[in-house]
C-alpha cells in the first residue's frame, strides 16, 4: 500500500507556490532567501518521490547537487546581505534601488 | 500506515512552509523552516532515501539554517512591515500560476497520473548509501567535481564580499600616503 506519486507532486507544488509567493510579497530580504530555500526543497521532494517511483537512483544524486548549489547560494547571498546592510544599514528590498533606472 | 505517515509529514510541511512566509519576525520564519526541514527528512525516510534524510538534517538544518540565524542575529533587524508595495503585481503573477497548477493536477492529462515509462525496473539496493556512492563516483563523477568547484568559488566569493578590511585597508593606506605628502 504505497502512496501514489501524484500526492507528492501536489505537496511539492504547494510548497513551491508558497515559496514563489514569499519571494514576491515579502520585503525583508532574509525572508526572501528563506522562500528560495522553500522552492529548492519542493524540487527536492519531487526528485526523491520520482526516484522511488521509478526505482532509479539518479533522482537522489540530483538532490545531492541541488543541495550543493543551495549551500553555495546561501553563502554568497548572505555575504551580499551583509555587504548591503553595511552600506545602507537596512535589509528592506525597497531601499535597494541602485540599479533601477 | 504509509498514508498515515505521508499525511502527517505533508501536513506539517505545508503548514510550516506557509508559516515561513507569513510570520513577521525572521527568527520565527527561520525556526519554522527548521521544523520543515526535519519533516522533509522524515518524508525522505519513508521514500527509502535514508542517506539523503541524514544529509538533509546535517546540511540544511545543521549548516544552512545556522548560517541564516547567525546573520539574523548579526544584523539585529527590527520588525518592519511585512509586505512591500508591489503586492498587486505579485498577485497578478501568482494567480495564473495557481490556476495552471490546478489545471495540471486535476485533469487526466496531468503528469501525475501518467504511468511510468517502460524502463527496465530493477529494485533498488537495500544499502542506500552504498548505491548512491557507487552512482555518484561512477556515472556522475564529473558533475561531482564541478560541484566541488562551485563550493570553492562560493567560499572565496563569500569571503571577498563580506570581508570589510580589504577595501578599508586600501583606503587607509591611501590616506596615510596622502597625509605624508
Amino acid at each position: 500500500m504505497t502512496v501514489p506519486v501524484s500526492y507528492y507532486v501536489i505537496l511539492s507544488a504547494i510548497v513551491f507556490l508558497t515559496g514563489v509567493v514569499g519571494v514576491l510579497i515579502r520585503r525583508n530580504i532574509i525572508a526572501i532567501l528563506l522562500s528560495v530555500e522553500l522552492m529548492l526543497n519542493a524540487t527536492n521532494i519531487n526528485f526523491v518521490a520520482f526516484s522511488d517511483h521509478l526505482q532509479d537512483l539518479s533522482g537522489q544524486v540530483f538532490v545531492f547537487f541541488a543541495l550543493t548549489v543551495a549551500a553555495a547560494e546561501v553563502a554568497v547571498g548572505l555575504a551580499i546581505i551583509i555587504a548591503l546592510h553595511r552600506s545602507k544599514s537596512t535589509i528592506n528590498v525597497e531601499e535597494f534601488n541602485l540599479l533601477k533606472w | 500506515m504509509a498514508h498515515l505517515f505521508f499525511g502527517y509529514f505533508a501536513g506539517m510541511i505545508a503548514i510550516t512552509s506557509v508559516l515561513v512566509v507569513a510570520l513577521r519576525n525572521p527568527v520565527y520564519s527561520a525556526l519554522s523552516l527548521l521544523v520543515m526541514f526535519f519533516h522533509v527528512a522524515g518524508l525522505y525516510v519513508t521514500l527509502h532515501a535514508e542517506f539523503l534524510a541524514a544529509v538533509q538534517v546535517i546540511v540544511y538544518a545543521g549548516a544552512i539554517l545556522v548560517l541564516y540565524l547567525f546573520v539574523v542575529m548579526l544584523l539585529n533587524v527590527k520588525r518592519d512591515d511585512r509586505y512591500h508595495s508591489q503586492w498587486r503585481i505579485a498577485a497578478f503573477i501568482c494567480i495564473p500560476l495557481s490556476i495552471e497548477f490546478l489545471v495540471l493536477l486535476s485533469g487526466d492529462f496531468g503528469a501525475a497520473h501518467r504511468e511510468p515509462a517502460s524502463l527496465p525496473v530493477e529494485p533498488l539496493a537495500s544499502d542506500n548509501t552504498l548505491a548512491i556512492g557507487q552512482t555518484l563516483f561512477s556515472t556522475y563523477l564529473f558533475p561531482f567535481e564541478v560541484a566541488s568547484l562551485i563550493l570553492l568559488v562560493a567560499m572565496v566569493g563569500a569571503i571577498v564580499l563580506a570581508k570589510r578590511d580589504i577595501s578599508e585597508n586600501e583606503a587607509k593606506n591611501m590616506n596615510r600616503v596622502s597625509g605624508a605628502q
